[in-house]
């Protein structure tokens, strides 16, 4: 009966996505009916504390958080490897708790070596 | 064996259900099934009654956003020793329906240079998770939409989908402040996304299960009578570090690296107005209310509280649901208007340096005290 149960608690969620666009579009719709539209082309500009834009906002620059990013990318992954772990904690017991452990040190040992290596730095 | 621990849990009663039990308590639910059975439509039946809870939630949800831009208003005249709005209505309550109709009124503008299609598929983006998280928030006894078996899961990877609107909004805005703002707001989003799902697990560990009913039912009853069996007690620390955390996520002060008013105009959503802009308002509103639920739900008990005589419990728990969810958001409007904004560097810092460690030492403390048997 498990895929049916899926069905039913998650026709909830597929109803909704559903209605929360169907809610902005609606919004959005009314407002063009109502709003005015009188545009110029300084308005159409880019906002820029009211002075003329310098340049364009695409351009290379430093994102900062690269490597923040790439340290992130990996302990989301072990988190999710946490969850059914954690699920089952009660009934796996001592040794299933010191298996993890290694698992967590491992984790520890990664964060260690991202922060030695200044991975975890704002200024690059 | 591992991964089954994922189904397990009991079915509990949801939104649905309760309204087939009203249903048949006042005798029409037989009629109702009989006609549409007549004509082979069971699941339109179905259907129907999944979109009324789905209605309530929604209109739930629209007018909790409204009272609470009242609110923050409100709050901080407190603060100020003023008045906030009192025009409108009594005491201003009605203002947030005259910036609803103002809003509709606006010109809504798409500057020149932006990426248009992006531009108006982010507002979708933000709307869309930030009603979503709301389907397996217990509310009340029963007062859920969905009881999902991996719901505590399912909302911090639903939350996690802001950064991607914020991201699209910023960049398609081709303006510089809307892009330092979103390339901001994704670096705290994802530094913090860590301590709240790593505090999250040592709570799994207690209930043994993902879903918020068990989570909440984990949590009924009182040690010696007197202090409530809640896990703030169990678990101070992963408390303290999800209080902050959550903050972070909700992106506000001093958190507020998505809108910084005084260094990036508006943040990420400067560039966006009339309607579009009032999504965003509302997606802020609501993710506010939906993490301060969540929450109540993992650390504060939920709807438990002392049962009352006479009253039905699906009344009373979603009051203190209710009261208990205030309770946190007034704290996070609190700290909005008495709290400076961090650094961006030390926000970096605080996250991956203290709240991360903390968070492991937690989840490391946990096991081995629920192993040894101290805590169960």
């Amino acid at each position: 009966m498990v895929p049916n149960e899926i069905f039913d608690n998650y026709l909830p969620v597929a109803l909704l996505t559903i209605i929360g666009f169907v809610f902005v579009g609606i919004s959005l719709f009314m407002s063009r009916m109502v709003r005015p539209s009188n545009k110029t082309d300084e308005k159409l500009s880019t906002y820029e504390c009211a002075e003329a834009p310098i340049g364009d906002a695409r351009i290379h620059f430093n994102i900062q958080y690269y490597m923040v990013v790439l340290v992130f990318l990996i302990f989301d992954v072990v988190i999710l490897f946490l969850y059914p772990w954690a699920v089952r904690f009660k009934d796996i017991g001592a040794l299933g708790f010191f298996e993890m452990l290694i698992f967590i040190e491992v984790m520890i040992i990664g964060l260690a070596y991202a922060w030695r290596k200044e991975a975890l730095e704002w200024l690059q | 064996m591992l991964y089954s621990g994922m189904w397990t849990g009991d079915t509990m009663t949801n939104a649905y259900e309760l309204i087939i039990n009203i249903l048949t308590a006042i005798g029409v639910y037989d009629t109702i099934f009989g006609v549409f059975k007549s004509y082979g439509m069971e699941f339109v039946l179905k259907l129907i009654i999944v979109l009324v809870t789905l209605a309530v939630l929604f209109g739930f949800v629209l007018v909790t956003v409204m009272f609470l831009t009242w609110m923050e208003r409100k709050v901080a005249a407190m603060v100020q020793s003023r008045y906030g709005p009192m025009v409108t209505g009594p005491r201003g309550l009605l203002q947030p329906v005259m910036d609803g109709i103002k809003l509709i009124g606006k010109e809504d503008i798409v500057p020149a240079k932006a990426d248009r299609f992006v531009f108006n598929l982010a507002p979708y983006l933000a709307f869309v998770p930030a009603i979503l998280v709301f389907v397996p928030l217990p509310f009340g006894e029963s007062l859920i939409i969905s009881d999902l078996r991996v719901g505590l899961l399912y909302i911090i990877a639903i939350s996690a989908l802001s950064p991607i609107s914020i991201l699209l909004a910023g960049w398609a805005s081709n303006n510089k402040y809307t892009l330092l703002a979103a390339m901001r707001a994704v670096a705290q989003d994802i530094s913090y996304t860590l301590p709240l799902a790593l505090t999250a697990i040592a709570v799994v560990m207690l209930t043994g299960s993902l879903s918020t009913v068990d989570i909440v039912n984990a949590q009924s009853g009182t040690w010696f009578g007197i202090i409530p069996k809640w896990f703030i007690f169990l678990q101070p620390l992963a408390f303290i570090l999800f209080l902050i955390a959550s903050i972070a996520e909700m992106g506000r002060i001093p958190f507020d690296f998505q809108e910084s008013e005084s260094e990036l105009i508006a943040g990420f959503f400067t560039e966006y107005s009339g309607m579009k802009f009032a999504m965003y308002f509302l997606a802020e509103y609501a993710h506010l209310f939906a993490v301060s639920g969540i929450l109540v739900t993992i650390f504060l008990g939920g709807w438990n509280g002392p049962v009352l005589p006479g009253i039905p419990v699906v009344i009373t728990s979603l009051v203190y649901f209710i009261l208990k969810t205030y309770a946190v958001v007034f704290f996070a409007m609190w700290l909005r208007d008495t709290v400076p904004r961090i650094r961006i560097d030390q926000l970096l810092n605080i996250g991956w340096k203290i709240m991360i460690p903390l968070a492991l030492l937690n989840l490391i403390v946990t096991g081995f005290l629920i192993t040894a048997g101290v805590m169960r």
